[in-house]
């Protein structure tokens, strides 16, 4: 039904011309679900862009077919093109909170759109959008429909923009990481529901996604591309559990499995990685150490905001983030800490760096209380001992500061170090430790990828000779095989520098591969705790049991 | 909705006491009122007694809320040139400035708003370019000069138009209007487009950048996806969208058209509050400044909390709260 | 060469917008003429005894009763047009930057304290931006103006003159810089290097300004463009009012208001050339100002 033939997509750039995807093959059928994943960069939503018309200028198509069913889409004027958009092929993205007009009600929106592809009278095309939101299980909808979209959550809006999307009865529907903005529970919902259209309404899905796991779950079949051409294409349970390119191999060996530890992530052998070589830095960080594994104790540990105020005569209740958390993290060991967006998992990580005040409870690092936040003195221990690694490589390190600059900070702030040239020759040694270039130290954030950056951000980090480490969903914003990569990183270091590490992340299988013990936060509250194979083979808890079975995971028959 | 409302209000009410209490520390600070009125045959007996019956060696804090309380009242106090209470001198002066004002505003808006939309929609077209160009040598060149041309133009050259004064007058109870007159409204013409032509650039090219940003966002992208007519994308959602953030800075211009209007006033000899306003300072008249300074500040307040009430009556996402 | 030029796109896009080096030509020529005015120019035009009303009201070298002397013709105090705008150009500029700089400083710094310790500061600092927005900039120069003229006796108000000019005009533009300050500087404090930063224990003044500051001058560099054009489009208002700059030590906006006299009577030089040249002078910043504008957000390219 859609075809697509060595589609080429190239961007003028003051460097020559750019190609975004080359010799793209690609077919879907009526009511499949195809999959079509890659790293970021492999070209995935270019070819979504392209389907449906919408390529960002000045990208141009130079040369290939596309069509679906009979009609030759590259030949269509662009009156035509934008009458097909919505009538027969129709797009959702990522975020549902940008997706939809503020201003507007969802019944404006869904009537509006009803009516640019059919003769409906505005009293029809109301009935048939309340008869939809039913379908597609928003309950009351004939008074939900007058509201406006901030006035849903973020599943039920990502649903209202899915029916926005098949109101008018597309073939096709392009759908460029729909659940990638969305907790497990929401993300298994609305993937049950496209699966539903797909059968019951024969519409083709491509579902445009970099979470292995989702294409598991649900496509039928699956290319994988890569810097954008197509590497591999098939059934997904064939090309997922034998595949056949070495990249696909690659690229599934780097997928942390939810069901069982491995020791080490198998990586593809490059430049970059390899060493780990830096004996200066890793005698320096060895030496001078109280040897002496930290642990951390958290007991009653409270966090609250202050409400928004909303009107003049009550005074707003606090936002609880963090309620009696009781922790206990073993000397040397790794925790993993999971729990959804929202769940209170950075709030507790800045609460402990002192960024945050808590209301009451205590925090015990090693053998010395943690005072709190605002009492926190700018000279106190635990600013050297505890330190942290951030979840947006592109925001941690400052753009502005040469990679030399950010590294010899901690050792000119500390003052572990009172020679500049000494300093730099230890900075570099850690860059080599952590498996980069020494040459890196001149140039600046943006010169570099966003796992290098990571890398850099550890090296930072234990520049400061840190005991405690927290790692903040270090990994979320990597592709998966740069994933890989950080987290053999991090083992590693953590192995022969004996730290312990707090690893929080809503990744539930990274943080199987990660962590000793696991703890599970829901609302600021920790609703299991024990140790990973506990955790994980048999948790205690419901939520923690509703969180395992709903991430999506590729089944074992799968695998050879 | 009606806390922020609120909270609004009482932001106004501050800012307000703030600039009272500017115009009033002017009163007490500069210049000696009695030497004003008096003049240098008063002996200073006489003076001092003066200065006792008018209060002025009161406290500070109880000058001021008299001040405050005279203010209100409508009693701004009298002239330190004319002797002439000051109340009537502005209020005279009053509906020259805010017609030419609000024609100028007219004007703008008229044809800002829609160059700025077209602009937008049409980044490469060469009409597009020549705004641009155009809107961009407006900006830099002084309202005065933009006067100064206008007159030498229409008046001068071609002597279409009137270069000075107001033409002919309608008085509408306490309201002398120019607008119900032909010789008004040709005289009305050039000072308003010369007041009108900076702001005009100015709301150009904010409503080009706010829809260029508009039509780059994710639910304009959605609703091409759908198939939304695009003449509806354009207007109903893009342009509708755009206007929200426009029109707060439209409520901030009416500042800039107020305090232009000086400098035009002055170019044409308009007869409005900043020619009042130029002559006070000239003659260190602190009474009609002070005064001419409240005035502004409570329009310009006004016209802000119009607008932030505009705000929450088309923003939904400010009135009313997640129902989930 | 080329190689180098497509390293830093900003070098990249300048050289290919004819536009952008022509106004930087313009602005360029402009500024180094009123630098060296005192050495190039032919008379000094506030040394009474360097002209003679006998050269007076001069036409321009292609008119008829030219003196080949005076290029541009003289006005009807016989002071050479071309060292007129020169020595205009001169203080409109001196007056326009400084008050760029105080505004900055002021603004900047408030802004910056305000973003990074938000709350009550940020509150208090605000509800003063307000009140200073809602007196337009006109009426603060005047106002200042006008409190001056009061406050001061006359004997030093002639010498304070360009001080309280300079004054005036800062305070009316300080707000700008004080609300883009800080409207970054949000943004900014949410990165996480700022975050690293804090954590670290770094004092809050480093992190201001070693940390944030350098990554916030963009938009900063923009509104310095921007306000400086506004500046010196408010001193030659002033001027022009009367208020500004007397005609024994003219700017631009004096000499314009001087040559607004003889608008009817057909010595048009006397109005026309400092008008030009102030056009000029600022309409090349604004070009200069949008194309920063433009490299600092790539988005909209």
């Amino acid at each position: 039904m859609l075809t697509i033939k060595d589609l080429t997509v190239k961007f003028p750039s003051r460097f020559g011309d750019f190609s975004a995807i080359e010799g793209v093959d690609m077919t879907i059928k009526p009511g499949e679900i195809h999959g079509l994943v890659g790293e970021s960069g492999a070209g995935k939503s270019t070819v979504g862009a392209v389907v449906i018309g919408l390529l960002q200028a000045p990208g141009y198509v130079t040369k290939g077919t596309l069509t679906l069913g009979d009609t030759d889409l590259r030949e269509l004027t662009p009156a035509q093109a934008h009458e097909a958009r919505g009538d027969r092929i129709s797009m959702i993205f990522q975020d549902p909170q940008t997706s939809l007009n503020p201003l507007m009600t969802i019944e404006d929106q869904l009537v509006e759109t009803i009516q640019a592809h059919s003769d409906a009278s505005k009293t029809e095309a109301r009935r048939r959008a309340v008869d939809l939101l039913e379908d597609i299980g928003i309950q009351n909808a004939s008074q939900r429909i007058k509201a406006y979209p901030h006035q849903f959550s973020g599943g039920m809006r990502q649903r209202v923009v899915i029916a926005l999307a098949i109101c008018t009865d597309p073939e096709l529907i392009i759908a460029d990481e729909p659940t990638t903005a969305l907790d497990v529970a929401v993300q298994s919902q609305v993937l049950d529901l496209i699966q539903q259209l797909a059968k019951e309404r024969q519409i083709a899905f491509m579902l445009i996604t970099h979470d292995i796991g989702v294409i598991a779950q649900v496509a039928d079949r699956v290319t994988v591309m890569r810097k954008g051409r197509v590497v591999e294409t098939g059934d997904t349970a064939q090309v997922l559990g034998a595949p056949k390119h070495p990249y696909t191999r690659a690229l599934m060996d780097a997928v942390p499995p939810l069901d069982q530890k491995i020791d080490r992530f198998r990586v593809p052998a490059a430049d970059d990685t390899a060493v780990m070589q830096g004996d200066t830095a890793e005698r320096w960080l060895l030496e001078g150490q109280q040897h002496c594994l930290t642990g951390l104790a958290l007991e009653n540990l409270t966090v609250t905001f202050a409400g928004q105020r909303t009107s003049l005569f009550s005074k707003p209740s606090p936002y609880v983030a963090l309620e009696d958390v009781a922790l206990t993290i073993r000397p040397g060991s790794i925790m993993g800490l999971v729990g959804e967006s929202g769940s209170g998992k950075s709030t507790l990580a800045k609460a402990i760096t002192g960024l945050v005040t808590p209301r009451y409870g205590t925090m015990i690092l090693g053998d010395t209380v943690l005072p709190f936040g605002s009492s926190r003195s700018r000279h106190h221990s635990s600013r050297q001992l505890v330190q942290m690694v951030f979840q947006d490589p592109y925001s941690s390190l400052n753009p502005r500061h040469r990679i030399g600059d950010i590294l010899t900070e901690p050792l000119w702030f500390y003052g572990f170090v009172k020679d500049p040239a000494e300093r730099t020759s230890l900075a570099a040694s850690m860059l080599s430790l952590v498996g980069m270039q020494p040459d890196a130290m001149i140039k600046y954030p943006h010169q570099f990828s966003g796992g290098q950056r990571q890398r850099i951000a550890v090296a930072r980090a234990l520049l400061a000779r840190p005991r405690f480490l927290i790692c903040d969903e270090p990994t979320s914003a990597l592709d998966v095989s740069i994933q890989a990569e950080i987290l053999n990183l991090l083992k590693e270091l953590q192995a022969r520098f004996g730290l312990t590490i707090l690893f929080i992340s809503h990744n539930l299988a990274v943080v199987r591969q990660m962590a000793d013990d696991t703890a599970v936060l829901r609302d600021g509250k920790i609703v299991e705790v024990n140790t990973t194979e506990v955790v994980y083979q048999s948790p205690q808890a419901k939520y923690t049991k509703s969180l395992l079975a709903q991430t999506p995971v590729m089944p074992k028959s799968w695998r050879q | 909705m009606v806390y922020f409302i609120l909270k609004r209000m009482i932001q106004s009410v501050f800012v307000m006491l703030a600039v009272a209490f500017l115009a009033f520390s002017l009163f007490r600070f500069v210049g000696d009122p009695i030497t004003q009125m008096t003049g240098v045959e008063t002996s200073v007996a006489d003076q001092e007694r003066l200065r006792e019956e008018l209060g002025l060696n009161d406290p500070f804090v109880s000058q001021f809320i008299r001040f405050t309380g005279d203010m209100l009242q409508g009693d701004f106090g009298y002239s330190y040139r004319t002797r002439q209470p000051v109340a009537d001198m502005i209020t005279e002066r009053v509906p020259a400035t805010l017609e030419l004002g609000v024609v100028a505003l007219i004007i703008s808006l008229l044809f800002g708003v829609p160059a700025g939309v077209y602009t937008a929609l049409k980044p490469r077209g060469i009409w597009t370019q020549t705004i641009l160009m155009t809107t961009l040598v407006g900006v830099s060149i002084p309202t005065f000069v933009i006067g100064i041309m206008l007159i030498f133009l229409f008046g001068v050259q071609l002597g279409w138009l009137p270069t000075f004064g107001r033409g002919g007058t309608v008085q509408i109870g306490n309201w002398e209007s120019s607008l119900f007159t032909i010789s008004g409204w040709r005289a009305l013409l050039l000072p308003a487009i010369t007041l009108g032509v900076y702001q005009l650039t100015l709301t150009m090219r904010l409503v080009r950048a706010e829809m260029m940003e508009v039509m780059r966002s994710d639910y304009i992208r959605f609703a091409m996806a759908r198939g939304v007519p695009i003449r509806v994308l354009h207007y109903k959602h893009a342009l509708v969208n755009t206007m929200v953030p426009v029109i707060t800075i439209i409520g901030l211009q009416f500042g800039g058209v107020i305090a232009f209007s000086i400098v035009t006033e002055s170019v044409f000899q308009w007869p409005g509050m900043g020619l009042l306003f130029l002559e006070s300072i000239r003659f260190v008249d602190i009474p009609v400044m002070g005064v001419y300074l409240v005035v502004i500040a409570f329009f310009f307040v006004l016209v802000n909390l119009v607008v932030d009430l505009l705000y929450v009556a088309i923003d939904p996402r400010l009135r009313l709260r997640d129902v989930e | 060469m080329i190689a180098f030029l497509k390293k830093y796109e900003g070098l990249w896009l300048f050289v290919h917008s004819p536009l952008s080096i022509v106004a930087a030509m313009v602005a360029t020529l402009i500024i180094l003429g009123a630098i060296f005015a005192p050495w190039i120019a032919l008379v000094n035009p506030y040394d009474l005894a360097s002209f003679s009303l006998f050269d007076g009201l001069l036409p321009p070298v292609w008119q008829d009763g030219a003196n080949p002397k005076y290029l541009l013709g003289t006005d009807d105090q016989g002071r050479d047009m071309i060292s007129a705008i020169l020595y205009g150009a001169r203080l409109s500029l001196i007056i326009g930057l400084s008050a760029l700089t105080i505004a900055a400083v002021i603004g900047v710094g408030l802004g910056l304290a305000a973003g990074y310790y938000g709350g009550r500061f940020d509150a208090v600092v605000m509800r003063i931006a307000d009140v200073q927005l809602a007196l337009p900039a006109i009426l603060t120069a005047l106002l200042i103006d006008g409190i001056a003229r009061g406050i001061l006796p006359t004997a030093i108000q002639q010498d304070l003159h360009v001080a309280v000019l300079t004054l005036a005009i800062a305070l009316s533009l300080w707000v700008n810089f004080a609300r883009t300050a800080r409207a970054t500087t949000f943004v900014q404090m949410n990165k996480e290097y700022v975050q690293a930063a804090i954590m670290m224990g770094q004092r809050p003044s480093r992190v201001m300004f070693v940390h944030i500051l350098p990554n916030i001058l963009g938009p900063l560099l923009v509104i310095m463009t921007v306000d400086l054009a506004s500046a010196i489009l408010l001193e030659a208002t002033l001027s022009f009012l009367g208020i500004g700059l007397p005609a024994d030590s003219p700017s631009l906006g004096t000499l314009i208001r001087i040559g607004m006299q003889f608008l009817l009577s057909g010595e048009w030089w006397i109005l026309w050339i400092p008008t030009l040249f102030l056009i000029a002078l600022v309409v090349s910043i604004n070009i200069l100002g949008d194309f920063l504008r433009d490299i600092f957000n790539p988005r909209l390219r």
